[in-house]
C-alpha cells in the first residue's frame, strides 16, 4: 500500500486528450476469450469505424465501453473516468450499479435491433431518462426531445407509438434518444444491420450529419461505404484482437494483414 | 373483347376475358348446425323457464335476501383480500425465483411445489385444525424461549383461516404468472434502458414491468374470477359466503334449487363485472402494440364518437337498400 497511496482514491484519473480509452482489455464468456487483450483510443470528434467478422469481438469491445459487460480484466476510461470501478491503491474496486448507471449517461448507445420502449410513445422514449436520470423538468425535457426530433427528421412522429414506424424511422429516434442525454461519445452497434436495403441510407445520412456536428462516435457496421466517406479511423477485428488500424484509405483500400484483405474482398 | 363462354370449370381460354364479378362460397352445413344448436338452446331455456321445481318466485323472493346480501358481501371482502395479498406475495415469490440467489430461489421453488400441489380445500381444511398441530402460536428461534406468543385459536379465526389459506394457495399461481410475465419481456428491452443511465429499479418500474404486465393481466384476470368461485370452498369452515349463506336457509327450508339458482345469478354477476374490468385493463396495457397509431387522448376519442355519429345519421338518411 504505502509504495501507491499517491494514487489518489476516486474515478477521476488525470485527464487525457482522448475522449475514450480502452487499456489492455479482456473479456470470456465461460471458457470462450471473445476479446484478447485489445487497446484503442478514440479522440474527441473522431468517428471510429470498426470492422470484422462477426464473432471477432467487435460489439463486445463495444459493450465494453459502456459496461453492458463487464470485462475480465483491463481497463475502459470514458471522458477521464474509469468506467465500472473505483481505484483504490492498486486495485480497481467494482462500482455500485448504480454508480455504474451514472457513468452510462456519457455514453450513448444504439443498437441492432432499435430496442425502443414499446409501450411509450416516440417523445415518451425520448423523455424518459432525461427526466428519470438527470432530473430534467417535463417541459425542457420536451423541447430538446423535439429539437432531436427535428435533427433525425422524426418531428412528425412525436405522438405515435414505435410499432407503427419502418425499422429506419425507428432507427432514427433510436439516434435521438441516446443524443438527448447530451453523451461525451455515441456507440452504434451495427445499427443498420436489421435494415430492409432501401431503409439503411436515411439511417446512415442521419449518422454522417452527427458526424459532421462533431459528435464522437465508435460505429460497429459492415457498411464500408460509410466506413470510407465518414470514419476518420477505421479498426480492424480478427479473433479478439484489433489487427489492424489507421485511415480508411489504408485499412480498406491498402489493408497491409491478410486477414483484413480476405475480409474487405468478401463484403465488396 | 370476348367473354368467356365455357361455364363450370377452372379453364380459360388465352384469347378470352375471364369475368370479374366474384360469388362467395356457400356453407349449407353450417346454417344447419346453427339452426340444431338454436333448437336445443331455445328448448332448455323453455324447460328452465317452465319447470315449477326451479320455483322462481321463490328465487325472486331471496335474490335481495339480507343474509344473502351479507354473504355477497363476504364473498367479496374474502377476493379482494386473498387477491391482494396474493399478488403482493407472488410477486416476492417470483423475484425469489428468478434470483441468482440459489437459496432463495429453491426455497421458492419448494413453496410452489407445496401450494399448487396439494387441494385448496386440503389446504383449508389443515389451516382450520391448526391448533391441533401447533396449540400455541409463538415466536422463538429452535425451541428457544418464547419472545412472543398466543393460543391459536385466539390468534386465527374464520376470517384469519380463509384468508390465509386462498392467499397462499393464490400467491404459488400468481408467482408462476409474474415470473412468465418477467420472462416475456425481451432482455434488448431492459439493456436500452441500462444503457440510457438508468439504474436497475427505474429499468424493472418504468420499462421491463409495464410490458411485463401485458402478459401478466390477461391470466390474472382469470385468476380473480376463480378465486370469486373457489373462495365459496370457506363454506366448509363454516365461514358466511355466498354459498354458505344460502346453505344456512335451505337448510331450514329446503328450498335447495332456488337458493342454489340465487347465489349462481349473484356469482354470474360479480363475474361479468370482473370480465368487462378485466378487457379494460388489458387494453390499456396492451398499448403501442395492438396497432393503435395515436394515442387516444380526451380529444381523439371525441373525434371519433363524433365520426361514429355522423357516419351513422348519414347512413340514416340514406337507408343501404337491401
Amino acid at each position: 500500500m504505502s509504495a501507491t497511496t499517491s494514487v489518489p482514491d476516486g474515478t477521476d484519473t488525470p485527464t487525457a486528450d482522448p475522449i475514450v480509452r480502452i487499456i489492455d482489455l479482456h473479456k470470456s464468456f465461460g471458457p470462450v476469450e471473445v476479446l484478447k487483450g485489445v487497446d484503442l483510443e478514440v479522440h474527441r470528434g473522431q468517428v471510429v469505424v470498426i470492422l470484422g467478422r462477426s464473432g471477432s469481438g467487435k460489439s463486445t469491445m463495444l459493450r465494453c465501453v459502456n459496461h453492458l459487460e463487464r470485462p475480465s480484466r483491463g481497463t475502459v476510461v470514458v471522458d477521464g473516468e474509469v468506467i465500472g470501478y473505483r481505484i483504490k491503491g492498486d486495485k480497481l474496486h467494482e462500482l455500485s450499479p448504480s454508480a455504474v448507471a451514472k457513468q452510462r449517461t456519457r455514453t450513448g448507445m444504439v443498437f441492432q435491433a432499435y430496442n425502443l420502449f414499446p409501450h411509450m410513445t416516440v417523445l415518451e422514449n425520448l423523455i424518459e431518462a432525461p427526466r428519470r436520470v438527470k432530473g430534467v423538468n417535463k417541459a425542457e425535457a420536451v423541447k430538446d426531445a423535439l429539437q432531436a426530433l427535428e435533427e433525425v427528421g422524426m418531428a412528425h412522429k412525436a405522438d405515435v407509438y414505435p410499432s407503427t414506424l419502418s425499422g429506419g424511422q425507428q432507427q432514427r429516434v433510436a439516434i435521438a434518444r441516446a443524443l438527448v442525454m447530451k453523451p461525451s461519445v455515441m456507440l452504434f452497434d451495427e445499427p443498420t444491420s436489421a435494415l430492409d436495403p432501401e431503409l439503411v441510407g436515411e439511417v446512415l445520412n442521419v449518422m454522417k450529419r452527427l458526424a459532421t456536428s462533431g459528435m464522437t462516435m465508435i460505429v460497429v457496421t459492415h457498411e464500408i461505404g460509410f466506413a470510407r466517406g465518414v470514419a476518420d479511423e477505421v479498426v480492424f477485428m480478427s479473433e479478439g484482437r484489433l489487427v489492424e488500424k489507421g485511415p480508411p484509405s489504408q485499412v480498406i483500400d491498402a489493408p497491409v494483414h491478410e486477414s483484413t484483405r480476405l475480409f474487405i474482398d468478401s463484403i465488396l | 373483347m370476348k367473354t368467356a363462354t365455357v361455364t363450370d370449370s377452372t379453364r380459360v381460354d388465352p384469347s378470352a376475358t375471364p369475368p370479374t364479378e366474384l360469388v362467395p362460397m356457400r356453407y349449407p352445413g353450417r346454417r344447419l348446425a346453427a339452426l340444431l344448436v338454436l333448437l336445443v338452446a331455445a328448448s332448455l331455456g323453455f324447460s328452465v323457464v317452465t319447470n315449477d321445481n326451479f320455483e322462481w318466485p321463490v328465487v325472486w323472493e331471496y335474490l335481495f335476501n339480507p343474509e344473502i346480501m351479507a354473504g355477497l358481501r363476504t364473498t367479496l371482502v374474502l377476493t379482494g383480500v386473498s387477491m391482494s395479498l396474493g399478488i403482493a406475495l407472488g410477486i416476492v415469490l417470483a423475484a425469489c425465483r428468478m434470483s441468482e440467489n440459489r437459496v432463495l430461489s429453491s426455497l421458492s421453488g419448494a413453496y410452489l411445489w407445496f401450494f399448487r400441489g396439494t387441494p385448496l380445500l386440503v389446504q383449508l381444511i389443515f389451516w382450520f385444525n391448526l391448533s391441533a398441530l401447533y396449540p400455541r402460536l409463538s415466536l422463538s428461534l429452535f425451541g428457544g424461549p418464547e419472545i412472543v406468543g398466543a393460543a391459536t385459536n385466539g390468534v386465527l379465526n374464520l376470517w384469519a383461516v380463509a384468508i390465509i389459506g386462498l392467499t397462499l394457495n393464490e400467491s404459488a399461481y400468481m408467482a408462476e404468472i409474474v415470473r412468465g410475465g418477467l420472462l416475456s419481456v425481451p432482455k434488448h428491452q431492459s439493456e436500452a434502458a441500462i444503457a440510457l443511465g438508468m439504474n436497475r429499479w427505474l429499468t424493472f418500474r418504468r420499462v421491463v414491468l409495464p410490458q411485463a404486465l401485458r402478459v401478466i393481466v390477461p391470466p390474472t384476470g382469470n385468476q380473480v374470477i376463480g378465486m370469486l368461485k373457489h373462495s365459496s370452498l370457506v363454506s366448509i369452515i363454516a365461514l358466511a359466503d355466498l354459498l354458505y349463506s344460502a346453505q344456512l336457509i335451505y337448510s331450514q327450508n329446503f328450498r335447495t334449487i332456488p337458493l342454489l339458482v340465487v347465489i349462481s345469478l349473484w356469482y354470474l354477476v360479480c363475474t361479468t363485472v370482473l370480465s368487462y374490468a378485466q378487457s379494460h385493463i388489458e387494453r390499456h396495457y396492451g398499448r403501442g402494440v395492438h396497432g393503435g397509431a395515436q394515442r387516444p387522448g380526451g380529444l381523439a376519442k371525441l373525434r371519433a364518437l363524433g365520426s361514429r355519429l355522423s357516419q351513422r345519421s348519414r347512413s340514416n338518411d340514406n337507408p343501404t337498400p337491401a
